[in-house]
């Protein structure tokens, strides 16, 4: 089997996880929490896998690289990470209803990887730009970023829904995490991203400055990187300074994370320097 | 504070106008894409080098002095905090938190003092005992400079802008083409275009690129070599990623290409020239039939399926996209119906290249293997090797700031400054003991924290 299969069944095993957190949801079956969470993990460890056996591929084919190169390996490593960081998340809050919401966006992501015509999974060579060490660094730590800010944009939206319900009639909500909680889980989701997003855009400048002799040339991908870097700095300031919580936190979350998947995938449509997410 | 969320969000939405419009391009593509009312607006807005524009470095400029100010303004609170020599701990305070945790233990309060400090200290760092008038409490806190956190995040902020205005003011950035085999000894500056000496000599050994099967690139490397009055002091062999750094200055891997054709090899170019009657091969991306037609050049042949007319113009012995040389090739318009027509190059070693294109129609030479390309290799030719110079004294500033910054969030974010209070208050047999504890940041954090002290604690005050 070769990494593309594998990651083909990947992404319905993603996509069964995510069937499973909805069934939670709607049916309040611990069984089918249970099933979500087991299928999820399964899943990551098969998206793993299958990051693996690309990069023992690529040795096999002579051009040996990190599996981080293009926007199909980009997203597989999204999908990825955002599983992860989410199991991680279930672990400690132990609510599994926030899988309804995370997972999807990690089985799109998966699926938009596998199944978009515009997006090849062939291994391809670096060019000379990418040759670099940054590289592991700057996609990973990058990627992390956007995880963590995928995974507050799923809490956000719970909170909102979760606000709207004050008499606490709709059945459907009584078993979300309390809306403090959501806030706060929100918060420390956008505080790990926005670190992690920073040592993202301090990777890219070292490496574009070992590259092309300079840390900054407001490419489009750079700034976007820190247009999105502004909207979490405000959000940050907000909360800290001024004591917002809640809803404007929440919708915040949201613009940032609009932001976010500008920044990864419309910057592709402007002109500049990180061409190579493109295919 | 309002002002700094208004200067980012000003920051943001501007920076959106400079990856829309690109920048620094030639005034006639403006005037063609703008038209001349628009061109005239955006140029006197600076728009076309807004970063460098006054009134956007005016708001970076404000958002620092925003950001020194708020600093300052905040700080003296916050290093009376930090700084005082007895941390204040009120008992009242502690006693009025909703959330607590208590256990009981059947010792009395100097006994369980004995048991708890060394546990407690080891913890928290600093702890204090006072008496009360119900028995005795210990105080314990940890973390306390963490308050500092933020202030570092904001330093490292300054030496970013003050590194890129030392970058700007004291930097330099430059071009220089080498051919292979010679040396220079100055520099032409990127945005003045102006002669800079660099006080030594640096020469091009040699040049290569190499590829890979698919036509890609794979490396561009120069051999270089650093001169000082006549003699050679240092040689490097530089790649993409890899610049060569000399006195402060760096010689990036930039670009390449060929001196002009000397006579010999013209003359093997028309020797190896191919007939003018060319193979092609027609794919339609839709129906996935691929079709070969006999093409002569200059004369236009019909495609089928209705996907337009193609004609080859002209054969070229080296033909380049991108900025690189992809070997000999054909170039053809290519009118597809109904659309404007398109220049199409179909490169003798790359079979694939037009897929490239996307377009309803793929089209490629018949026939041909797809030869390993060396353009390096080629004999009678020669080529420069194109070099990025810099000097950017900042750097270092920046680098700092890098650091700080990521040290700084990791504090302000993960850290914070936490108390806790062992209220213990003697009964008849029993002894009550009550846990309490605050933080400055991540409160629901430090109440699990309070809650597994509390647990550690019970354990302490049962064993005997």
């Amino acid at each position: 089997m070769t990494s593309s299969n594998l990651l083909s069944i990947t992404t319905f095993i993603f996509g069964a996880a995510a069937f499973f957190y909805f069934a939670h949801w709607i049916f309040k079956k611990q069984l089918f929490g249970r099933l979500g969470t087991w299928t999820a993990l399964i899943g990551a460890v098969g998206n793993i896998t299958g990051l693996i056996m690309r990069w023992v591929e690529s040795y096999r084919m002579g051009i040996g690289h990190a599996p981080l190169s293009n926007m199909y390996e980009s997203l597989v490593f999204f999908a990825g990470t955002i599983v992860i960081i989410y199991l991680f998340i279930e672990r400690k809050s132990k609510n599994a209803i926030i899988g309804a919401f995370a997972t999807p966006i990690a089985f799109l992501a998966l699926a938009y990887a596998s199944m978009s015509p515009n997006i090849s999974d062939r291994i391809q060579p670096l060019v000379p730009a990418l040759k670099s060490n940054w590289l592991i660094a700057h996609v990973i730590t990058c990627f992390l970023g956007y995880a963590a800010f995928a995974i507050a944009f799923s809490i956000s939206i719970m909170y909102l829904f979760k606000r709207r319900d004050v008499q606490k009639t709709s059945s459907l909500l009584s078993h979300f995490p309390k809306t403090q909680v959501l806030d706060e889980l929100n918060h420390q989701m956008i505080m790990f991203g926005f670190l992690f997003l920073s040592i993202g855009i301090i990777t890219g400048s070292v490496w574009a400055n070992s590259a092309w002799g300079s840390y900054w040339t407001w490419d489009p991908k750079e700034t976007w990187s820190l247009i999105t870097w502004f909207i979490y700095a405000t959000l940050l300031h907000a909360r800290m300074m001024r004591g917002w919580y809640g809803k404007r936190i929440a919708y915040l979350s949201i613009i940032g994370f609009m932001a976010v998947l500008f920044t990864y995938f419309g910057v592709n449509l402007l002109p500049g320097l990180h061409s190579y997410g493109q295919v | 504070m309002k002002l700094t969320v208004v200067l980012l969000l000003s920051i943001a939405l501007t920076s959106i106008i400079g990856t829309v419009i690109p920048q620094n391009e030639n005034p006639e593509a403006y005037l063609r894409a703008y038209g001349e009312y628009l061109y005239r607006l955006f140029d006197v807005l600076d728009i076309f080098n807004m970063y460098h524009s006054w009134w956007f470095q005016l708001l970076l400029v404000l958002l620092t002095m925003n950001i020194v100010v708020c600093s300052i303004d905040r700080l003296s609170a916050t290093w009376k905090i930090v700084f005082a020599k007895n941390p204040s701990f009120n008992l009242s305070r502690f006693r009025k938190l909703t959330q607590k945790e208590e256990i009981n233990a059947s010792y009395p309060p100097n006994e369980l003092k004995k048991r708890y400090e060394p546990f407690i200290s080891k913890q928290f760092g600093y702890t204090r005992v006072e008496e009360t008038e119900k028995g005795l409490c210990i105080f314990a806190e940890k973390w306390r400079w963490t308050r500092l956190g933020v202030y570092t995040v904001h330093l490292s902020v300054i030496l970013l802008l003050l590194g890129g205005l030392i970058g700007s003011i004291f930097g330099f950035q430059g071009y220089v083409n080498i051919p292979e085999g010679e040396k220079v000894d100055s520099i032409r500056a990127r945005d003045t275009g102006k002669i800079r000496y660099l006080g030594f000599e640096i020469k091009c050994e040699d040049f290569n690129v190499s590829f890979y099967d698919n036509g890609a690139p794979k490396e561009y490397r120069s051999s270089l070599t650093i001169i000082e009055k006549g003699h050679p002091v240092y040689k490097k062999d530089i790649i993409v990623n890899d610049p060569l750094r000399y006195k402060g200055y760096s010689f990036f891997q930039s670009s390449y290409g060929k001196m002009a054709p000397n006579t010999a090899s013209k003359k093997k170019e028309v020797a190896n020239k191919p007939s003018d009657e060319i193979t092609l091969n027609f794919a339609g991306s839709q129906s996935g039939k691929s079709y070969r037609i006999k093409a002569v050049i200059g004369k236009p042949v019909d495609i089928p399926e209705g996907l337009g007319k193609f004609v080859v113009v002209e054969y070229r012995k080296t033909a380049e996209f991108a900025g690189q040389n992809i070997g000999d090739a054909y170039v053809g318009i290519l009118t597809p119906s109904g659309e404007k027509p398109v220049e199409v190059l179909l490169p003798l070693h790359f079979p694939n290249f037009d897929r490239m294109r996307k377009g309803a129609v793929v089209i490629s030479v018949a026939d041909q293997t797809a030869k390993k390309f060396n353009p390096g290799k080629q004999t009678g030719e020669r080529y420069y090797t194109g070099l990025q110079v810099t000097k950017d004294p900042g750097v270092l500033v920046v680098y700092t700031g890098f650091i700080v910054i990521i040290i700084g969030c990791f504090i302000t974010f993960f850290m914070s400054h936490q108390r806790v209070c062992i209220d213990i208050i003697k009964g008849k047999t029993k002894s009550k003991i009550i846990v309490t504890g605050t933080a400055n940041k991540n409160k629901m954090g430090m109440q699990q924290k309070v809650k597994k002290l509390s647990d550690q604690l019970a354990n302490l005050s049962h064993r005997s």
